[in-house]
C-alpha cells in the first residue's frame, strides 16, 4: 500500500537506483560470455527482469532469443547458452540433462549459469556429480531487491516461507542479510534496528557480519530505523478475507510482481490485458486502500467528473479546443482507460463475491476473530467443506479457527479433518501434517484445570448450552494468545483490513 | 484508510456462579456487514458504467497510436520479456524448427588456459617467506585467476591451517575452501556445529553433503539426531535431490503413479507403514475407495458404451470417477446409481456406510445430485420421515434456507421452492427468501398469519392486477375487515 502523506515526513529514497545497479551487474555478467547467445529465463524471474532490463537492452548485449525454462529438451540452435535461474536443484538437474544430451550427440556449446541471487553449494555439487562442472561457468547475479512501487520493495522469493517455516531450512538467511546490507550501503547507515522473531535475529546477525567485513562509508542516511518482523508473528492477517480494493483484486485476479492480468469480460474487449498496478495509476492509487463498499461511490464520482470534462468541448471555440487537445485530452483519455478497467474489475468482483456467499464468510471470520459463537462458526465451516465450495477457502477457515482458538478441540480436529479429506481427497493427509508442523492447524493440548468444573457443570445442562459453556470457559481459562494480544493492541474495534496489526506492533 | 462501524456482536460475559447457574449478556452492536452489497452501491456501479461507456465512443474516435499501450493478442505488453518468449515459441512452432542435433563435431570442451611460466618456482620460495607467497596464491584463487599446478600443491599445505571457524567464514563469503582435511569425526562435528552457529543454510547443507560422502549412514544419523537444525537441513536436502526414503514421503510418491492399478497396489503397501491410528484409517479408506472406483469405472464404462441405461445417454459422463474424493464419488453415485440396493459397490447407501459419511454430508450431496436431475420427488423423500403416529413430517439437519438456495441454483420450479421456503423457521428469513424467489403464496400466507394488513396492501401493489394472488389478497383483506367489526 502506498504511504499516506504527512507534511513533515522526509522524501522517499529513490529506489530506482536498485534497479540500475542490478541491471548494470547483469549486463556485465552477460558480457562475460561474448558473442551471440540464447537466454533461458526462469518463469519466476521473467516479470522482475522485465522491470529491470527489457528486451531491447538484452538484445543490445548480444542476446539472440529468449526462452522460458521448462523441464523438457530445448530447441535452441545457438552455440552459446545462458541460463538465468534461481538456485533450485530441480532446475540445475534439468540443465545437467541438457548439457549431457548435447555431449551425447557430440554437439559442442558454451554454457553459462547465472544464479540469482546467489549460488548454493548443493547446486554446484550436483554439477560436479553430473560431470559437467568443467563445461559450464557459473556466476551470481546479486539481484536482491526489486522496487514494486514508490514505497514497496520486494525480495521476490516466494519459496522463502515454505523453505524456512515449514522445512526449517535456513538457506535464505544470508540472502536476507545481504539485502539489508545492500540497503545499508546504498541508502545510508541504519541508526536503529528492531526485530521480532528468530529469523529476524539471524538475518540481523548475518547483516552485522557483512557490515563488519565490508568498509564503512559515511553517507547521508535516507533510511534511519529498520524493523524486522517474522511472518509467523502474525499468521492471522493473511488468512482473513480481503475487503479493500487492492486486496480483492489480488484475491480474484492475482497480482504478481505488481502486475495483474485482466480477462476479457473485464476489459470489455475480446482479449485479456496485463496492467501494472502502482501509484502511477492515479485511479488505482486513490481507491487501493478503500473498503470495497466505498469504492463505487468514488468511481461513479470520477466517471461523472470525466463526463463533465468531456462535455466542455462542445462549448469551445477553435483556440480553446487547440489548448484542450494539446494539454488536457491525453490525461483525460488515460483516465478514461484506467477508469473503465477498474469499473470492469469492480463489476467482476461483485459478481464473483455475491455468488460465493461472501457476506456469510465475512461474518464467520469476524466471529472467529472476536471469539463469539464459535460453535456456529464450526458448523458453518463444516457445511462449507461438505458443499465442496473451495478447497483453499475451507483450509483458510480451518487455520483461522485453529489460530484464534489456540488449536482445535481433539474431537473437532478429527471430525473436520475426516470431512475435509472426504470432500477434497485423502491425499491431503500430507497437507494436514505440513500445517501441523507450521502450527497453523493444530489440536489443543489437554490438561487444563478448569475442565473439572466444565464437566461438572456440563452434566447439568443440555448439549447446546454445554457447547456454549465450553466456549466461555476456554476463552477465559486458556491463554488465547491471539485474543489477548488483539485486545491489548485494541485491534477489534475498527475494521481496518490487512496489515494493520503489524503497524500496531510497530507503534507499540 | 476508512473505518466502518464494528459489525457483529459484542458479548460481555457476565456469569454468576450460583450453583448451576450462569448467564450471558449479549449486546448487539450495529450490524453493518450488509453495507457491502447495498442497493446504493449497485446503483452507483451502474451509474459509473453508463458514464464511462457514453464517453467511450468519443475517446476511440480520436485515438492516437502512440498514446495507447500496445498489447499483443496474448495480453502481454509488446516489448516485454514474456511477450518476446511467447513470440519465439510461436515462431518455432510455425517454422517447425527442430534442427538435427547429431551432426558430427569433434570439438573437445575447452579447458582452463594454463599459465606457462618459464622460470622455476622453487627459486622464488628461497627469496620470499612461504606464508606471504601462499597468501598471494590464495588471493589469486579467490579472484578466480588460474594458477599453475605446482603452486596449487603449495596452497594445499597452507590450507591445512584453516580452522573450522575460518573455513565456515570463507564458505559464507564465497571464497575458496577445502573440507577434505577434516578427517576425524571430531573435526567433522566441530565443522558442522560451526556451520550451524553461522545460521547460513547454504553452508550447513554444503557441510552435510561432505559428511554424507565421508560418513556411513548410521554414524551420520546417530550424530544428527542430537542436532535438530542440521537434521532438518539434511532431510530437506534429501527431499530435494529425490533420495527420500522417509515414510510419509513414500505416500506422497503415489501421487505420481499414473496407472490406477499400480497405485492401488502401492497403497496396499503403504498400509503397513506405522501411521498414527487416525491416519491409518484414512489411508485404509483411500485404498478401499480406489479399489471400488476401479470396479465402478470399469462397469459404468461398459454400460455407457453399450447404451443400455438411459441415464448415461441423457447425461453422458464428462470424466472418469477414478481418483476423485469420497464426496464426489457419492455425488456420482447419487446421480447415476440412485436407488440401488446397498449390496452393490456403486449404490449411495453402500458408500455412505463404508465411509461413515455423516447425515449432513449425505443430505447435501444427495440433494445436489437429485436437484440437478430435477427429481423433485426424490428430493422430497429425503426429508420426509414418519413419526410414530404415522404422520409424515419434514425434517432436515441443515437449515431449510440452505436447501432453498441449492434448489434455486438448480432451477427448481417455483412450486417446489415454495414448499421449502414455507418450512424455513425464521420469519424474517422466510419473507426475504420468498420475495427473492417470488413465492407469492408464501408471502401472502405469512402476512396473513402475522395479521399485518399494511404489508398485505403494499404487497398487493406488487402483484399483477387480476391474478390469482391479487384476488387472494383482496379476499383476505375483506375477510379481516369483516371480522374486526363483529
Amino acid at each position: 500500500m502506498a504511504h499516506s502523506v504527512r507534511r513533515d515526513a522526509p522524501e522517499l529514497p529513490d529506489f530506482s537506483l536498485l534497479k540500475r545497479l542490478a541491471r548494470d551487474q547483469l549486463i556485465y555478467l552477460l558480457e562475460q560470455l561474448p558473442g551471440r547467445k540464447d537466454l533461458f529465463i526462469e518463469a519466476d524471474l521473467m516479470s522482475p527482469l522485465d522491470r529491470i532490463a527489457n528486451v531491447t537492452t538484452l538484445k543490445q548485449h548480444d542476446v539472440d532469443k529468449l526462452y522460458k525454462v521448462e523441464h523438457k529438451p530445448i530447441v535452441s540452435t545457438s552455440d552459446q547458452l545462458c541460463f538465468l535461474i534461481r538456485p533450485r536443484i530441480k532446475t540445475v538437474k534439468w540443465i545437467c540433462d541438457v548439457v549431457n544430451a548435447d555431449k551425447a550427440f557430440g554437439r559442442f556449446r558454451r554454457y553459462k549459469i547465472i544464479f540469482s541471487p546467489q549460488k548454493f553449494y548443493a547446486c554446484e555439487n550436483l554439477l560436479e556429480e553430473q560431470g559437467i562442472f568443467g563445461d559450464v561457468t557459473t556466476d551470481e547475479w546479486s539481484f536482491y531487491l526489486l522496487p514494486l512501487d514508490d514505497d514497496i520493495i520486494s525480495l521476490e522469493l516466494p519459496e522463502f516461507f515454505r523453505d524456512y517455516f515449514l522445512e526449517g531450512d535456513q538457506r535464505w538467511v544470508r540472502t536476507a542479510g545481504s539485502a539489508l546490507h545492500l540497503l545499508h550501503s546504498v541508502y545510508g547507515p541504519f541508526s536503529k534496528v528492531y526485530g521480532i522473531g528468530r529469523c529476524s535475529k539471524m538475518a540481523y546477525e548475518s547483516w552485522r557480519e557483512q557490515v563488519e567485513e565490508g568498509e564503512q562509508r559515511a553517507l547521508q542516511a535516507e533510511i534511519g530505523n529498520v524493523f524486522l518482523i517474522d511472518r509467523d508473528v502474525d499468521l492471522v492477517t493473511p488468512l482473513c478475507s480481503q475487503v479493500v480494493y487492492e486486496g480483492l483484486v489480488d484475491d480474484i485476479f492475482r497480482i504478481k510482481c505488481g502486475c495483474v492480468e485482466f480477462c476479457p469480460d473485464v476489459t470489455s474487449s475480446d482479449k485479456s490485458i496485463k496492467v501494472m498496478l502502482n501509484s502511477q495509476d492515479k485511479v488505482f492509487n486513490e481507491i487501493r486502500n478503500e473498503h470495497f463498499s466505498q469504492v463505487f461511490g468514488f468511481l461513479s464520482q470520477k466517471a461523472r467528473n470525466l463526463q463533465t470534462a468531456y462535455d466542455k468541448r462542445s462549448g469551445m471555440d477553435i483556440k480553446q479546443m487547440k489548448t484542450f487537445v494539446s494539454e488536457e485530452l491525453k490525461g483525460l483519455k488515460q483516465e478514461h482507460r484506467l477508469l473503465s478497467l477498474h469499473i470492469g474489475a469492480s463489476e467482476s468482483m461483485m459478481k464473483k463475491k455475491t455468488k460465493q456467499d461472501f457476506q456469510e464468510l465475512l461474518k464467520t471470520e469476524h466471529s472467529l476473530l472476536e471469539g463469539f459463537e464459535i460453535r456456529e462458526c464450526i458448523s458453518y465451516i463444516e457445511e462449507h467443506i461438505n458443499r465442496q465450495v473451495s478447497m483453499v477457502e475451507s483450509m483458510r477457515l480451518l487455520c483461522l479457527l485453529s489460530l484464534t482458538e489456540n488449536g482445535l478441540l481433539p474431537k473437532d480436529y478429527r471430525s473436520l479433518k475426516a470431512q475435509f479429506l472426504q470432500s477434497y481427497g485423502i491425499e491431503h493427509l500430507l497437507t494436514f501434517s505440513n500445517l501441523k508442523q507450521l502450527g497453523l492447524l493444530v489440536e489443543q493440548q489437554p490438561g487444563e484445570t478448569l475442565t473439572v468444573m466444565e464437566s461438572r457443570v456440563g452434566k447439568l445442562v443440555n448439549d447446546k448450552t454445554a457447547g456454549k459453556l465450553t466456549d466461555a470457559f476456554s476463552s477465559l481459562a486458556k491463554k488465547s494468545n491471539f485474543r489477548a494480544l488483539g485486545r491489548r493492541l485494541n485491534l477489534f474495534r475498527t475494521r481496518l483490513g490487512n496489515g494493520q496489526e503489524t503497524v500496531f506492533l510497530v507503534q507499540d | 484508510m476508512s473505518t466502518w462501524p464494528a459489525a457483529g456482536y459484542v458479548a460481555s460475559e457476565v456469569w454468576k456462579h450460583t450453583c448451576s447457574h450462569w448467564t450471558v449478556k449479549v449486546q448487539k452492536c450495529s450490524v453493518n456487514i450488509n453495507m457491502f452489497f447495498s442497493i446504493s452501491n449497485v446503483f452507483k456501479l451502474k451509474e459509473s458504467k453508463r458514464a464511462v461507456n457514453s464517453i467511450r465512443s468519443l475517446v476511440e474516435e480520436e485515438d492516437e497510436e502512440d498514446d495507447v499501450e500496445k498489447v499483443s493478442w496474448s495480453g502481454e505488453p509488446v516489448g516485454s520479456i514474456s511477450w518476446s518468449v511467447k513470440e519465439t515459441e510461436s515462431s518455432i512452432r510455425s517454422t517447425g524448427e527442430v534442427r538435427d542435433q547429431s551432426f558430427p563435431k569433434i570439438h573437445t570442451a575447452p579447458s582452463l588456459p594454463k599459465n606457462s611460466s618459464g622460470y622455476s618456482l622453487s627459486s622464488l620460495f628461497k627469496e620470499h617467506s612461504e606464508k606471504l607467497l601462499t597468501s598471494l596464491i590464495v588471493y589469486l584463487l579467490d579472484c578466480r585467476w588460474s594458477v599453475h599446478d605446482d603452486v596449487i600443491l603449495l596452497w594445499q599445505d597452507y590450507v591445512s591451517d584453516w580452522t573450522p571457524e575460518e573455513t565456515v567464514k570463507r564458505m559464507q563469503q564465497g571464497k575458496v575452501y577445502s573440507l577434505e582435511k577434516f578427517r576425524s569425526l571430531q573435526d567433522k562435528l566441530l565443522l558442522l556445529d560451526e556451520a550451524v552457529n553461522a545460521h547460513d543454510g547454504n553452508v550447513i547443507t554444503a557441510v552435510l553433503i561432505y559428511l554424507k560422502k565421508s560418513l556411513s549412514k548410521e554414524i551420520l544419523f546417530r550424530e544428527l539426531i542430537t542436532r535438530e537444525i542440521a537434521l532438518r537441513h539434511y532431510i530437506h536436502y534429501l527431499k530435494e535431490i529425490g533420495e527420500q526414503k522417509l515414510l510419509l514421503m513414500q505416500y506422497r510418491d503415489h501421487l505420481n503413479v499414473r496407472d490406477e492399478n499400480k497405485r492401488r497396489d502401492f497403497l496396499k503397501n503403504c498400509l503397513s507403514f506405522p501411521f498414527s491410528p487416525d491416519d491409518a484409517t484414512h489411508v485404509q479408506d483411500h485404498y478401499t475407495l480406489l479399489e471400488r472406483q476401479i470396479i465402478i469405472e470399469a462397469n459404468d464404462k461398459q454400460v455407457e458404451s453399450s447404451g443400455q441405461a438411459d441415464i448415461f445417454k441423457k447425461y453422458p459422463r464428462k470424466a472418469s470417477i477414478l481418483n476423485m474424493p469420497i464426496i464426489t464419488t457419492l455425488y456420482y453415485s447419487c446421480f447415476y446409481h440412485y436407488g440401488e440396493s446397498d449390496g452393490t459397490f456403486s449404490s449411495p447407501a453402500n458408500i455412505r456406510k463404508t465411509f461413515r459419511i455423516s447425515d449432513k454430508q449425505f443430505l447435501l450431496t444427495c440433494l445436489g445430485a437429485r436437484a440437478k436431475l430435477k427429481a423433485w420427488f426424490d428430493v422430497d423423500a429425503l426429508f420426509t420421515t414418519k413419526n410414530w403416529l404415522g404422520y409424515t413430517k419434514k425434517r432436515s439437519p441443515i437449515g431449510f434456507h440452505r436447501i432453498v438456495d441449492i434448489l434455486q441454483k438448480n432451477n427448481a420450479p417455483v412450486q417446489v421452492l415454495q414448499d421449502y421456503v414455507n418450512l424455513v423457521e425464521d420469519v424474517e428469513q422466510k419473507i426475504s427468501l420468498a420475495q427473492k424467489y417470488k413465492c407469492h403464496d408464501v408471502i401472502i400466507n405469512t402476512y396473513r398469519d402475522l395479521k399485518d394488513r399494511q404489508q398485505l396492501i403494499v404487497y398487493r401493489g406488487k402483484v399483477e392486477k387480476g391474478s390469482s394472488e391479487y384476488r387472494k389478497i383482496e379476499e383476505i383483506l375483506s375477510n379481516s375487515v369483516r371480522r374486526s367489526f363483529p
